[in-house]
């Protein structure tokens, strides 16, 4: 095993992907020449070329336009957006269009493209450049939405969405890339739709994904010194949402703080949180908690923002709250 | 407008009451309904609740002080208001017909201030519903756990299921051997509550006064067992009924035919009380109490098992009110859930007798010559020889019988 970092497991899907197909390409602003803003395809286009490392203008329409109009002739695009918060200029095209086609035309036409984006607060880019809408993207039926929490599972959830027939959301969080964490030697895939227990414990159930699992996994830490065991639940996926690990879970621990980055609103905690109630009520001896970002457009200083962000301190009292 | 709140009156023959603790200070505003004091009297600690909105302005009494009913205990009313004041200690020279202001109530309210609703179910049930997590109420329904008796240790004192699991652990503590541990030789001295003080005093006059004999019977409990079955199959969780509620109608419906045994000795009379109440012995804490479950013979099983079941827990919860436990014609003491064969209890005063439950076993039996298993709960009455007889309480306990060989008896 290789420890490495989201960035590289991220970049090495890519470059397996593209070596293993050649009618996958990428597409996006700053994706060639530059690297990309990330510098997630540093080198792509020495490699691959122009014609499958595309710069494409500052229009998030023509990016996401033009990857549905290849996928649909039988190329397997991967349209980057430099933030997720330029999705919503394309956002006819990602939930209107790319997840109907199929269901429309009587399942005539695939639409097998992934959209990179880039989401989450932290890094003072301001309330328009910094937002976690991915429930936004969940909402749809027909868009997968994935977003991972380790390198490992990264990498092999986006090799998976390059090769799937569906169109789907590929979410990663600005905060990440430099977070670092075992990945296998050698070709491997994870299936998309499954949740996985990141650690187990006992006491109580952390159900969580991407930046929160970060936060979650250090609240544990402190939470375990103090005799608490946390299980965390990771769901990988939001769209399809597999509850079985979380039910398994909360079936032991019979209580559960659900953790993600966006607002609280409708969010992911309350469609968990509901699906806990309604499959497992028996099981239920705490109020389920949730922890998120406070409700605000997230502030440019970084004291505020922080503030504003959901932090580890929040979910430890959040799971002596329910531990209660 | 000042206030007085008084020592109440909370069983007919309380005379005085213990203030045990101020839940409030002098100066400290509340709210109709806040919890004033706990007050101990011989039966029971209940809170008292302030009856009206304001700022404390005199506690008129000291904790631990004796104070006779309806003395004032303290004032409400306005900060600064300016009022006159009985010296703290000296109620006596208060005149309560006198107060300050003319609104000064009776009695506080106590724990609950409406009287129990005794027609609707619903109703009853909502006010009284016992607040558990799902899971707890799932392991206490798994493991035969009556939530009633469990003291909630979760937010808001919500039964959780560590709260469920400790009960279920204590009780099999209770009966598994001890491990060794060091034994202290120091005597221990443990001061009588006012509940032991008043049943030792009681008991040991109807010991002293009272020549009881003792009627044993075994019941044929095949008919109530298959009808409990039956009816609780098609009754919600919750509101199943015991074996305790049929003998609660069944003895209600037989003492109309025994109104010798549903009375009360008075010097040269009999009072043969027109009501059946039937007294229901409840285990709490420091002691026991009969809560009293009223015109047992006109009620259906189902609300004598609501009545029973949850005045048992308002009674375990320590929230007892003297209407749940007093008024009663005739007792029943069950220890058939410890797995008892019989027992005998003593005479409640002042009623004539008291029936003793043991447990409902499945025994072998002899039916035409022929041995097979078969239900039996053996039941002894203790009664009052100075108002009935040996014959009369053999009878008694024969038409018992009757309805309990016949139980459908009990829904016409």
């Amino acid at each position: 095993m290789a420890r490495i970092t989201m960035r590289e497991a991220i970049s090495q899907a890519l470059m397996e992907e593209m070596d293993r197909d050649p009618s996958v390409f990428i597409m996006g602003e700053e994706v060639g020449v530059w690297g990309g803003t990330y510098a997630v395809t540093k080198g792509f286009y020495d490699k691959y070329g122009p014609k499958r490392v595309k710069d494409t203008p500052i229009a998030e329409n023509a990016i996401i336009g033009g990857a549905i109009g290849a996928a649909m002739v039988g190329q397997r695009p991967i349209a980057e957006l430099m933030t997720i918060n330029f999705a919503f200029s394309a956002m006819d095209y990602i939930v209107n269009q790319a997840p109907k086609l199929h269901y429309m035309f009587g399942g005539q036409i695939k639409v097998p493209m992934v959209i990179r984006a880039v989401g989450g607060g932290g890094r003072q880019l301001g309330a328009t450049h910094s937002q976690t809408p991915d429930v936004v993207f969940a909402h749809f039926p027909g868009l997968k939405v994935v977003s991972p929490g380790t390198p490992e599972d990264a990498k092999g959830l986006l090799k998976s969405a390059i090769r799937s027939d569906d169109p789907i959301m590929f979410i990663e969080n600005a905060t990440m890339y430099q977070i670092r964490g075992e990945v296998p030697e050698g070709e491997y895939t994870t299936p998309i739709g499954v949740s996985k227990v990141q650690r187990s414990g006992t006491d109580v159930t952390i159900v969580t994904y991407a930046k929160g699992l970060e936060l979650s996994m250090k609240a544990a830490d402190q939470l375990a010194k103090e005799g608490i065991q946390v299980e965390i639940v990771d769901l990988r996926s939001l769209r399809p949402l597999d509850m079985g690990p979380v039910l398994a879970s909360f079936k032991k621990t019979n209580r559960a703080v659900i953790v993600e980055e966006g607002w609280k609103s409708y969010g992911i905690g309350a469609e968990v949180s509901s699906r806990i109630y309604k499959e497992a009520f028996d099981y239920v001896d705490a109020p389920i908690l949730r922890v998120a970002q406070k409700e605000v457009p997230l502030p440019y200083n970084h004291t505020l923002e922080q503030s504003a962000l959901a932090q580890v301190p929040d979910i430890v009292a959040a799971v002596k709250e329910v531990m209660k | 407008m000042a206030e007085i709140i008084n020592m109440p009156k909370l069983g007919f023959d309380m005379a005085e009451g213990v203030l045990i603790q101020w839940s409030k200070q002098e100066g400290d505003t509340v709210k109709k309904g806040d919890v004033l004091a706990d007050i101990e009297t011989d039966k029971v600690t209940v809170e008292i609740e302030s009856t009206v909105a304001g700022t404390i302005l005199r506690l008129l009494v000291n904790e631990g002080d004796v104070v006779p009913v309806t003395a004032p205990i303290a004032i409400v009313g306005e900060p600064g208001e300016d009022v006159e004041l009985p010296v703290a200690g000296d109620n006596e020279s208060v005149d309560v017909d006198a107060p300050i202001t003319k609104s000064a109530p009776e009695t506080p309210s106590q724990t609950q201030d409406k009287p129990a609703p005794l027609m609707s179910v619903g109703t009853a049930q909502q006010e009284r519903s016992v607040k558990a997590s799902p899971l707890a109420k799932k392991v206490a329904r798994d493991k035969n756990v009556d939530l009633a008796n469990i003291v909630g240790t979760g937010p808001g004192g919500r039964i959780v299921r560590r709260d469920v699991e400790a009960a279920v652990a204590s009780a099999k503590a209770s009966v598994s051997p001890s491990t060794f541990t060091a034994i202290s030789h120091e005597d221990k001295i443990v001061p009588l509550t006012k509940l032991r003080q008043a049943i030792g005093r009681r008991l040991t006059e109807v010991n002293q006064e009272v020549p009881q004999f003792f009627v044993t019977h075994e019941y044929k409990m095949e008919a109530v067992m298959e009808m409990r079955t039956q009816v609780n199959s098609i009754l919600p969780e919750g509101e199943k009924l015991s074996v305790n509620d049929f003998v609660v109608k069944a003895v209600a419906l037989t003492l109309r035919e025994f109104p010798n045994l549903n009375a009360t000795l008075a010097d040269d009379k009999v009072i043969q009380h027109g009501a059946v109440n039937v007294g229901n012995a409840v285990a709490v804490e420091g002691g026991l109490l009969t809560v009293v479950c009223k015109n047992a013979d006109q009620k259906s099983l189902r609300q004598i098992s609501l009545d029973v079941k949850t005045m048992a827990a308002q009674v375990r919860a320590g929230k007892i009110r003297p209407e749940d436990i007093e008024g009663s014609t005739f007792s029943i003491s069950n220890l058939g859930m410890y797995d008892v064969e019989h027992f005998v209890a003593i005479i409640n005063p002042p009623e004539t007798a008291i029936l003793a439950l043991g447990s409902a076993k499945e025994v072998p039996v002899v039916e035409d010559g022929e041995i097979k298993a078969g239900w039996r709960m053996k039941a002894t009455i203790s009664v009052d020889h100075r108002i009935s007889d040996g014959a009369e309480a053999a009878q008694f306990m024969q038409a018992l019988a009757r309805v309990l060989e016949n139980p459908l008896l009990l829904v016409v």
